[in-house]
């Protein structure tokens, strides 16, 4: 069984619709973080208040998730404490993020928990909650450093793929994997969704994925160049594609079957993590057709028309 | 070729069987339950996954102001000597316990106030507000602001400084973070470790280390003490207790307030041991501290006009007494009958940095997986279903070849929880993260080698020559992919902290396997598979 044996698309030929597509999904993003909803922060960026509750039974957390969220308490990180010297172990503790660190909005907090928990936990009843103020625990200085990271990852990529290919396209493939997350962080703050820190893990996986899916396809569009020195670089990178259309829509599909899977089943508490591996395999994929590729020819016809030598030399490369 | 193909055969095995043992080392049974339980044992869960150990601590931040006036006092005391030349002026804190911040200079002659003031109200003591008292003296008190910046940055340091000394000591995928509002609390948490006591011992006993002159002692108990003195204990000196050996018993005695060495001037700390074999502490101390060092040393040295001693006071008792056989600079060792575990301990708290304040360990709990236990359920099982899915669809769609991709698949999956055993690192959601990446490029992998061997086939090579090609040219791609994500991975695990660096690990350990059997082994499968039949036949991808 083929999926794409004979594909002939013309992909570079949709170029304006795929920059129009993610210039709408990119400005969109950029507008709700300036202006909307900002980049929503978990505990761990912004520190919060944790509770916690003394329960008179042992107590369901998923209830009382979903006790919380039905008064609209959402993002908050709910877990158990053991049995112990001093503990009955039906305590729990419920962490809050807050967007203020003033004494009215932790007792604001606390407050709407109980009332939360009044109202929509019937399992058993509870006493009254102990408060204590916590800061983030990824402090200014881990989101820096994290950050740092990031990028200094990025510029290492940059290089080697300067070093295998030519400059332009460890270039493009930075600005590709510049365009996917920039799109999933917009995702998460149009959907006002929590990031946290397992969410950063899960943007540093789909920056590896996406770069992988855009070497594929660079891969491919060097061998063909060397092979045929005659053809023009948008029918190479065309025919390119299209040759790695059956692995690219297997494997991004299977990848992004196993994901979809977690999404589904996985339960709310993975939710951020599984939504930003979601968005993050179908935007890598995209970009590195609609973003990566176009950039290389863009590229190509800019030194065309500065009449310098307009041919990008392929390495032959032996691995 | 046979026999190549027999060894390679044995090399996968055997690698496969030295994995396994990483993360089961050797199992007691092979029912769920006991290779659960050998799994628990060899991996480590962090916090999120598995829970820990929740510690809070109160940080004495009050004792850095102290510190900071102790130093102060010796600084004042030098200043008026030398820059204004007021000798016979006594600087002090009159109340230390109670007014740690107020010193206060008396006992120079009228007609030098004014000199005494021009000192006090420079830019050294811009901290201070100077007031004069009716009696002549000068009160200097540390200003309000002053103090709240002091406590902050000692808080700070404070959490810096444990998170270091925690992650030194091996407990990786720790936080430590600030507790309560203004209560200058710190919360340290302690993924799901075996030894929760140790790790609280480690922390409890990071108290303040420092050298201190001894000015006389020791004394049986603190009522000899204080008649030997007269009832008097002078202002800048204090009453310590300890031994001066550990085999002497208890005694008081009475050391210099400032210390001579504190845990801040020590640059590097390390156990060794002594030319009987004894485990004792090589220090080195900063440029500063060591001129400063070698001053009093020189001065009180045994050979000297005034022989001295010195106290290594460790968390407020007096741990030893040592005379000054020479003058140390900035290098030296401390002796005595030190147990290993507790020269380990010393070095380590004097490289991490010394704690500018003591703590003191308020309440300890045990927190289940921050995650939810229900939610690492569901994620397993949702994890299990995409993995199944993935391998039936490369049946499916590859036929023969498919089970090829799902061996490596599995295999690789051994060698990293193999890999992740033998480090000891710790696995937590930003680590599955990494799994899951290194899952979807492993997939990638055998879809391009199989892609291309289609290509090949297609083109109308041989089954043994489209294997060749194919081989040959996903290479290529594949190291492309995974050595790029590899320096993206050794990047982020030399930069990053916490989450970013266990999901470097994972990944890096992830793609190491990926190579391995996405090309070796899956190789191995295939050739072994062509030996069998003969030339010409048809190749079930």
């Amino acid at each position: 069984m083929e999926l794409f044996r004979d594909a002939n698309i013309d992909w570079l030929g949709r170029k304006w619709y795929f920059l129009s597509f993610s210039l709408v999904f990119s400005v969109a993003g950029i507008l709700s973080m300036l202006f909307w909803h900002g980049i929503p922060r978990g505990v761990d960026f912004k520190g919060g208040t944790e509770l916690t509750i003394p329960f008179d039974a042992p107590p369901n957390e998923d209830h009382i998730r979903q006790a919380l969220s039905s008064a609209g308490i959402h993002d908050s990180v709910v877990y158990h404490v053991a049995a112990g010297p001093g503990q009955s172990g039906n305590d729990e503790i419920i962490s809050l993020p807050l967007s203020s660190a003033t004494d009215q909005a932790h007792d604001a907090g606390l407050q709407a928990v109980k009332d939360a928990l009044q109202a929509n936990y019937h399992d058993s009843g509870f006493g009254q909650p102990s408060v204590a103020i916590v800061g983030p625990t990824a402090g200014k200085q881990l989101q820096r450093q994290a950050f740092l990271a990031t990028i200094y990852s990025l510029i290492g990529m940059l290089v080697y793929l300067w070093f295998r290919f030519e400059l332009i396209y460890g270039v493009a493939a930075v600005v590709a994997v510049f365009h996917d997350t920039l799109i999933t962080v917009g995702a998460f703050s149009l959907t006002n969704q929590e990031i946290t820190l397992t969410v950063i893990a899960a943007i540093l996986t789909l920056i590896g994925y996406s770069m992988n899916d855009t070497i594929v396809v660079f891969d491919r569009i060097r061998e063909n160049l060397a092979l045929s020195r005659r053809e023009g670089l948008a029918d190479v990178v065309n025919r390119s594609i299209n040759q790695t259309l059956t692995r690219t829509v297997i494997s991004s599909g299977l990848t992004f079957l196993t994901v979809v899977s977690l999404l589904i089943f996985g339960g709310p508490v993975l939710r951020g993590f599984s939504f930003a591996l979601t968005v993050g395999i179908l935007i890598g994929t995209y970009s590195s057709i609609a973003v990566a590729a176009p950039m290389l020819v863009a590229y190509q016809d800019w030194r065309k028309s500065k009449g310098k030598v307009a041919n990008l030399p392929a390495k032959r490369v032996r691995a | 070729m046979d026999k190549n193909l027999k060894i390679k055969t044995a090399a996968i095995i055997a690698i496969l069987l030295v994995f396994c043992y990483g993360f089961l080392g050797i199992p007691g049974g092979l029912s769920p339950t006991s290779l659960k339980q050998a799994l628990a044992d060899h991996i480590k869960l962090g916090l999120d996954l598995k829970g820990g150990t929740h510690l809070v601590l109160v940080v004495h931040v009050e004792e850095a102001v102290g510190s900071a006036t102790d130093r102060d006092v010796q600084r004042i005391s030098d200043d008026l000597q030398k820059t204004a030349g007021v000798s016979g002026a006594q600087v002090h804190k009159l109340d230390p316990v109670n007014h740690p911040d107020t010193i206060t200079v008396s006992g120079f002659p009228a007609t030098k106030a004014s000199d005494v003031r021009s000192v006090l109200t420079g830019n050294d003591y811009a901290n201070y507000d100077v007031t004069s008292q009716s009696d002549g003296s000068e009160k200097v008190t540390m200003k309000p602001t002053a103090i709240r910046d002091l406590e902050a940055t000692t808080l700070q340091h404070t959490i810096e400084t444990v998170q270091d000394r925690v992650n030194a000591l091996g407990v990786a995928e720790t936080t430590v973070q600030p507790y309560g509002l203004g209560a200058n609390e710190i919360l340290v948490e302690l993924p799901g470790i075996s030894d929760p006591q140790k790790v609280e011992d480690a922390i409890k006993s990071t108290s303040k280390l420092a050298v201190y002159a001894v000015v006389s002692g020791p004394y049986e108990n603190d009522q000899a003490a204080m008649t030997a003195l007269n009832n008097v204990v002078p202002p800048d000196d204090m009453l310590v207790h300890g031994n001066a050996t550990p085999t002497s018993p208890d005694e008081v005695f009475l050391l210099e307030r400032a210390p001579q060495v504190e845990g801040t001037d020590f640059r590097d700390a390390q156990p060794s041991t002594d030319v009987n074999g004894r485990p004792n502490l090589h220090f080195t101390l900063t440029t500063e501290a060591g001129d400063r060092f070698f001053k009093y040393t020189s001065a009180h040295s045994k050979d000297s006009a005034s022989p001295g001693s010195m106290a290594i006071v460790l968390g407020g008792k007096v741990r030893e007494v040592a005379s000054i056989n020479s003058a140390i600079r900035d290098q030296g060792e401390i002796e005595g009958t030190f147990s290993k575990d507790e020269v380990d301990n010393l070095s380590l708290m004097l490289r991490t940095g010394a704690l500018p304040a003591s703590l003191d360990p308020l309440d300890t709990e045990t927190v289940g997986p921050t995650l939810g236990a229900a939610s690492i359920h569901q994620g397993v099982i949702a994890a299990t279903v995409g993995m199944l899915a993935v391998m039936v669809f490369m049946l499916f769609y590859y036929r023969g070849a498919g089970i090829n991709a799902d061996l490596a698949l599995i295999l690789n999956l051994v060698i990293l929880l193999g890999f992740m055993g033998y480090a000891g690192a710790t696995l937590t959601l930003p680590g599955i993260a990494g799994v899951i990446l290194t899952i979807g490029m492993g997939v990638d992998s055998n879809v391009l080698i199989f892609e291309r061997i289609r290509e090949e086939l297609r083109s109308g090579k041989t089954a043994a020559a489209s294997v060749q090609q194919g081989f040959g040219h996903a290479w290529i791609t594949i190291v492309d992919t995974h050595v790029t994500t590899i320096v993206s991975a050794a990047i982020l695990f030399i930069f990053g902290t916490g989450p970013v660096k266990g999901f470097a690990v994972t990944l890096t350990f992830g793609l190491l396997a990926n190579l391995f059997t996405a090309v070796f082994v899956s190789r191995v499968i295939f050739d072994a598979h062509l030996a069998k039949k003969e030339r010409g036949a048809e190749l079930s991808i």
